[in-house]
């Protein structure tokens, strides 16, 4: 039997088309019960390869003859080793290309709507960890919010286009993932804005991301403007696009509202949470729909793939924007919060510019799922 | 330098080829003898942590040296019930209250990822030939990992003229209290 090679892009296709697989996870039992690839309809076995050394023989019951197999692991070795295990025994059997490394960088670009004037709205949806990046593109211009670092997907994207990259943003000095923003804008000539108050301490030059800037994209004018939203951290900034849209960074998510303690200040800035999420965010029209930087569980993908909600449905919905006590709600962002992400301290200290780790070293600090919320 | 008796090379090589290594060497090690694994793979520490304890060895630990991981195995320690003959016993949690010597007879190895304070070393391989350097006339309280090696480490002693030894029960398994590492 054959051993088909699978691509990261093959697997997000069958996640967000909600196909059925069945995968075999030849990770240790500890990095599967981490972080593994969510798919609605997909089945799971995990079994360690080095348990397979010996053979497959005793678990060939284990996995189904009647249905797509992909077996993955970290990096893609013991996965080549155990498909092929599998094909000598008969099985017809993929393994996924570079592993969870690979997936965990994979990002899917998804139109999410037009604009005006032929204006186009992307997301980028990276499935492996749950980042969500945008860009907005107009008459051959493009801005770009909340770049992870795989910068050639945006900078490939942006040439296959035909648009200029004019604008670089990040809600926030991001704690769970390594950002991209400087160094697309480093590569293109576009301006990098970061919120200044979150930006205190980065050593490289930036343009401040103030409330109320107001930048065009493309001469049909596309608005981006900024909406000061604290509570994340300090200087998260929301962004309301073509007054349709409202990107919220990581203040408000489909099901879960953002964490205050990820730079180790959830006392001081859980005040700052609620005004924005009970105030300011209050004051906004009902029908803009939210577009979060992250994603918590696959069930928050929308059938085409992307994550979006009516603001007005989240008022409704989120239990996070129902919490009418003040105290309640400040013991719910408080306390039992979940595990912080893999290396947040690193990653921040990465952002400010502060420390520059190689390839190998920026990906093992971001394995793991983001962690950026609390339900 | 943390001691072990077999060393093997796995530099270089990515997963899985570190632990098919490893078990190949582990099969012709001594059982109770220590391997050193020199690896690079990251990914290496999680896995042979939990493959030795999947396949009933045990795993001391790592320390990473110029980009170098050295993993330290001992082989099979899912060590069968045996009798333990020797007399005279003391209950762990007493021994730091007590006057004399405490005589860890583990591998150095062992030793080395974490012992009680104060406690000296030497393996009970090694105990024949290093008697001399213990005062037979002193309270020596022999210690290893489940009290098995020790009950032949405290008979050993007391068939060499020591007068006061005790095989200190359970063993380090049961340690809870502060311990000192040699890495």
């Amino acid at each position: 039997m054959t051993v088909n090679k699978w691509t990261a892009a093959k697997v997000a296709r069958k996640v967000i088309d909600q196909e059925e697989l069945f995968i075999l996870d030849v990770r240790n039992t500890d990095a599967f019960e981490d972080w593994k690839i969510e798919g609605q309809n997909f089945e799971y076995v995990n079994i360690p390869y080095f348990e397979l050394l010996d053979g497959v023989d005793e678990v060939l019951t284990k996995i189904p003859a009647d249905k797509e197999v992909l077996v993955v692991c970290a990096k893609e070795g013991s996965s080549i080793m155990v498909a092929e295990m599998l094909s000598e025994a008969g099985r017809e059997v993929g393994y996924l290309e570079g592993g969870m490394r690979a997936w965990s960088s994979y990002l899917e670009p998804i139109k999410v709507a037009d604009l005006k004037n032929g204006g186009e709205l992307y997301q980028f949806v990276r499935l492996g960890k749950g980042c969500l990046s945008y860009m907005i593109i107009s008459d051959g211009e493009a801005a770009i919010i909340d770049a992870v670092r795989f910068t050639d997907v945006f900078l490939d994207f942006a040439k296959e286009k035909g648009v200029d990259i004019k604008h670089v943003f990040d809600t926030h000095l991001h704690a769970d993932h390594i950002s991209g923003g400087r160094h697309i804008a480093a590569e293109t000539g576009a301006t990098y804005y970061l919120p200044p108050k979150d930006a205190t301490e980065v050593v490289f030059p930036y343009t401040p991301l103030t409330e109320r800037l107001n930048v065009k994209v493309g001469a049909s004018q596309i608005n981006v403007e900024a909406l000061y939203s604290p509570g994340h951290t300090i200087g998260s900034t929301s962004f309301v696009i073509d007054n349709r849209f409202l990107l919220t960074g990581d203040i408000l998510f489909m099901d879960s509202i953002g964490r205050p303690d990820l730079a180790g200040k959830a006392e001081d800035w859980v005040g700052d949470l609620r005004e924005t999420l009970y105030k300011r965010y209050r004051e906004l029209a009902e029908d803009l729909v939210v577009l979060p930087a992250h994603f918590m569980i696959i069930d928050e993908l929308n059938e085409d793939g992307t994550v979006a909600r009516r603001l007005g449905d989240l008022f409704k919905e989120n239990h996070g924007l129902n919490i009418e006590d003040e105290a309640e709600f400040r013991r719910t962002v408080t306390d039992n919060l979940p595990p912080q992400p893999n290396a947040h301290e690193q990653i921040r200290q990465i952002n400010m510019g502060k420390i520059a780790p190689d390839e190998d070293e920026q990906t093992e600090m971001e394995i793991g799922p983001n962690r950026c919320a609390v339900r | 330098m943390i001691q072990a008796n077999q060393y093997l090379d796995a530099k270089g090589l990515a997963c899985p080829m570190p632990i098919v290594k490893t078990k190949k060497a582990m099969n012709d090690l001594e059982e109770g003898h220590v391997l050193e694994v020199q690896a690079t793979d990251k990914g290496s520490i999680a896995d042979l942590a939990a493959w030795s304890s999947s396949v009933g060895h045990q795993y001391l630990g790592t320390v990473e040296e110029a980009d170098v991981l050295y993993h330290y195995i001992r082989k099979g320690t899912n060590e069968p019930e045996v009798e333990k003959t020797f007399e005279h016993t003391i209950p762990l949690d007493e021994i730091q209250s007590q006057e004399g010597l405490i005589l860890d007879v583990r591998e150095a190895a062992e030793y080395s990822f974490g012992h009680i304070e104060g406690a000296i070393s030497i393996p009970l391989g090694e105990l024949d030939s290093r008697m001399t350097e213990l005062d037979k006339e002193k309270e020596v309280y022999v210690i290893c990992r489940t009290g098995k090696r020790s009950d032949l480490a405290a008979q050993l002693l007391a068939k060499n003229g020591f007068k006061k030894v005790y095989n200190v029960l359970p063993g380090m398994t049961e340690w809870d209290g502060k311990i000192e590492k040699e890495i």
